[in-house]
């Protein structure tokens, strides 16, 4: 590939080939960002999830004290 | 586990990516016959030969699960190819936007590159509905791993048949014949690596997302199997074409065992 100066006539004027241009770096960095904004939806269903086992975690602990009360106390 | 260095590749990459992206517009000069419109080369072609490149990785991770029976390595080649068809996609939407500007068309039939790619893309797009339809999570494993080793094995046999071929209009890069200025080869090759990072990075973030969701649901249910109650609500596992690290146990298993 041969090179000229940045002056000299390229083979499409700038404002045509400038659209290409900018239209396929648009879509590379949409697709990267398409695929950030579903790792943000992922991230915050493992954020609830984590939530959940959490609350069920300690609903299990209450369950537990509670059933060890009963079988402590005397008849 | 996956996490580890997440940070530090995450780093790199932005800092690789804006090198990458100043060296592009500032530093590389005009192209003579193609002009600006050029510019795409630098994304273009990184994308095509890291897609590539990244489902043939997705074989040598399938040859080593098939090798070791590990489901991680099922795992990694399942985000690796994964990731290639988003890459992929990119480089084949770029392409056409670069043939619209340079030859007047979205798409050349008569191309080998063009239609040779199509069809490495195409393939791998039959990679997730196959995993999908196969519900045994061992047999997907072990099926998708034969398709990963078979897939990874035709990407560079078609790159030399594509190279064998002699009516092509497709410029070449990486060749004998290649008279690429020293200032594009290395911008070129700074935007490789960035692209390389960026496929790096993005495979972490999946991997570590994956792991963390599975290692959520094994906790969910050893917790539902000691739970006084026993409830077992989420033992089966529900169809994915995605890869499970932590099975789910076997119905008959005993509440409290180790997962």
């Amino acid at each position: 590939m041969g090179v000229i100066a940045a002056s000299e006539l390229p083979a499409l004027p700038l404002h045509t080939a400038g659209k290409y241009v900018a239209a396929a770096y648009v879509v590379f960095f949409a697709i990267v960002l398409i695929y950030v904004a579903i790792m943000a939806v992922r991230l915050k269903r493992i954020e609830r999830d984590v939530a959940e086992l959490i609350d069920q975690q300690s609903a299990v602990a209450a369950d537990r004290v509670e059933l060890g009360d009963r079988e402590s106390t005397p008849v | 586990m996956y996490g580890k260095g997440l940070r530090a590749l995450s780093i790199s990459t932005v800092v690789v990516m804006a090198l990458a992206l100043a060296l592009v517009f500032f530093y590389a000069p005009l192209e003579a016959q193609e002009g600006f419109l050029q510019k795409i080369f630098y994304v273009h072609v990184p994308l095509a030969i890291v897609a590539l490149g990244g489902f043939m990785l997705g074989g040598v991770f399938a040859i080593l699960h098939l090798r070791t029976r590990d489901a991680r390595w099922d795992m990694r080649s399942y985000v690796a190819i994964h990731m290639s068809l988003i890459f992929g996609l990119g480089a084949l939407i770029t392409g056409s936007i670069w043939a619209k500007g340079s030859w007047g068309h979205w798409w050349v039939w008569n191309e080998p590159t063009l239609v040779s790619f199509l069809i490495i893309f195409l393939l791998y797009a039959t990679y997730q509905p196959l995993r999908f339809a196969i519900e045994d999570p061992e047999r997907q494993a072990r099926y998708a791993s034969v398709f990963a080793i078979t897939a990874g094995a035709f990407v560079p046999l078609n790159y030399i048949a594509v190279n064998l071929a002699t009516a092509y209009v497709h410029p070449r890069v990486f060749s004998s014949t290649s008279n690429l200025p020293a200032s594009m080869a290395f911008t070129l090759f700074v935007s490789l690596l960035a692209m390389a990072l960026l496929y790096a990075t993005l495979c972490k973030y999946e991997l570590t997302a994956k792991h963390t969701r599975a290692q959520l649901r094994a906790a969910r249910r050893l917790l539902e199997q000691r739970s006084p109650g026993g409830a077992r609500t989420s033992q089966r596992r529900t169809r994915s074409a995605a890869p499970s690290v932590y099975p789910a146990p076997a119905p008959g298993r005993m509440a409290g065992g180790p997962l």
